[in-house]
């Protein structure tokens, strides 16, 4: 988080170490075995981490290939001229249809919006609202469900792509109202 | 629906990179991908430990419960299924507190523990239910209130107003979760999904 504006980086650190604390002081006034029960709690972490390696293994090596290939150049590339007057250019496309995929591939494409445009371009504030309010949807789904080794998913994946949908639908439009 | 996704991308990038020349990328990406997840997970472990280790403090001490109750009324329409006072009702709770104030770190292990109680509720292992669903949902339509990355990466490009982009963000947020909550409701009723979830 180098580079985070003071007031961001503080706050952020407050909320951080209010619960890493907080919670463990709270306990201890309310008469529990903080160092016991931690200990305790923190036992599954092994073998959590464990059993989630084969779904990441196989969401990052298909994503990895997917990078790899250069497909993503070609599908932003083949998006129509009037989606750039919105502020979609190809870029900002490529980070809409990669943030799903991949946090830290798209948080990559948001950095080279921001040095390419200039931080203050319409584009880098589009991409940045664009990032704010969507997800790693695949990465996720891979690592939760894998925690629980559920493969059927129903439509789990769906329902988390549609609401990156409306969130960079919201985003466009907020930032057009906005930022134009 | 991740068969097809995982297919179309593996299919999909070994027949695009013939037509761009990328073909000989594509080996290393493979072996690097399955490398870096397996380094993930390894480096997960003790993040994942870590917060495993305060929600345990946070549910004796009955801090969950005091949350939990908080939001019970959001709760129960989310997840009808999932009795009042069953534990996966407060590991949600603090996973989703942990998502909207950006604590990313806290948030999947929490996270996950959350799928581990809902799973305690689950009849067909292998299955999701729809309170996996919904919650899937929620977690993947991102509820963070600040995106501190994003003003991070701004900031450092020199922006002469980084958080400038919080409040578009948050309407943004609202809208992208507002989605994925009644796309869950409303998927959950489809008949494809229902008829999967009821055979066997």
């Amino acid at each position: 988080m180098d580079g985070l504006p003071g007031f961001v980086s503080i706050a952020s650190n407050i909320v951080f170490l209010s619960f890493l604390v907080g919670i463990p002081v709270y306990g201890y006034f309310k008469g529990v075995k903080v160092y016991e029960t931690f200990v305790t709690g923190a036992r599954e972490g092994f073998e959590v981490a464990v059993r989630i390696i084969p779904y990441l293994v196989a969401i990052l090596v298909a994503v990895g290939m997917f990078r790899a290939s250069g497909a993503m150049d070609m599908i932003s590339a083949a998006f129509p001229d009037f989606m750039k007057s919105l502020g979609l250019t190809p870029d900002v496309v490529s980070l809409s249809l990669m943030r799903p995929l991949s946090g830290s591939a798209s948080l990559g494409i948001l950095g080279g919006i921001i040095s390419s445009r200039g931080a203050d371009s319409y584009e880098a504030r589009l991409a940045s609202v664009i990032t704010g309010c969507t997800e790693t949807t695949l990465y996720v789904v891979a690592v939760y469900f894998g925690a629980v080794s559920v493969t059927r998913v129903r439509y789990a994946v769906h329902a988390g792509l549609l609401a990156d949908a409306a969130g960079v639908v919201a985003a466009v439009i907020v930032s057009l109202i906005l930022f134009r | 629906m991740l068969n097809v996704i995982w297919l179309v991308l593996l299919v999909g990038s070994v027949v695009v990179s013939v037509f761009t020349g990328h073909l000989k990328d594509i080996v290393p990406a493979v072996t690097e991908s399955a490398e870096s997840a397996f380094k993930m997970a390894l480096g997960f472990t003790g993040v994942m430990a870590l917060w495993l280790g305060i929600m345990k403090i946070a549910e004796e001490s009955g801090l969950v419960e005091l949350i939990t109750r908080a939001i019970a009324p959001i709760m129960r329409y989310l997840f009808p299924e999932i009795p009042r006072d069953h534990p996966a009702m407060g590991s949600m709770a603090m996973n989703m507190v942990a998502n909207m104030l950006g604590l990313n770190n806290a948030a999947t292990p929490l996270g996950i523990r959350a799928m581990k109680d809902l799973d305690s509720l689950n009849a067909r292992k292998d299955t999701a239910t729809d309170s996996m669903c919904m919650f899937l949902a929620i977690n993947t339509s991102s509820l963070q209130l600040v995106p501190a990355g994003a003003i991070a990466l701004l900031a450092a490009g020199g922006s002469s107003d980084p958080t400038i982009i919080v409040f578009p963000a948050l309407l943004a947020t609202i809208v992208s979760t507002v989605t994925g909550v009644l796309s869950a409701k409303f998927l959950s009723r489809m008949r494809r999904f229902r008829e999967d979830k009821d055979r066997g």
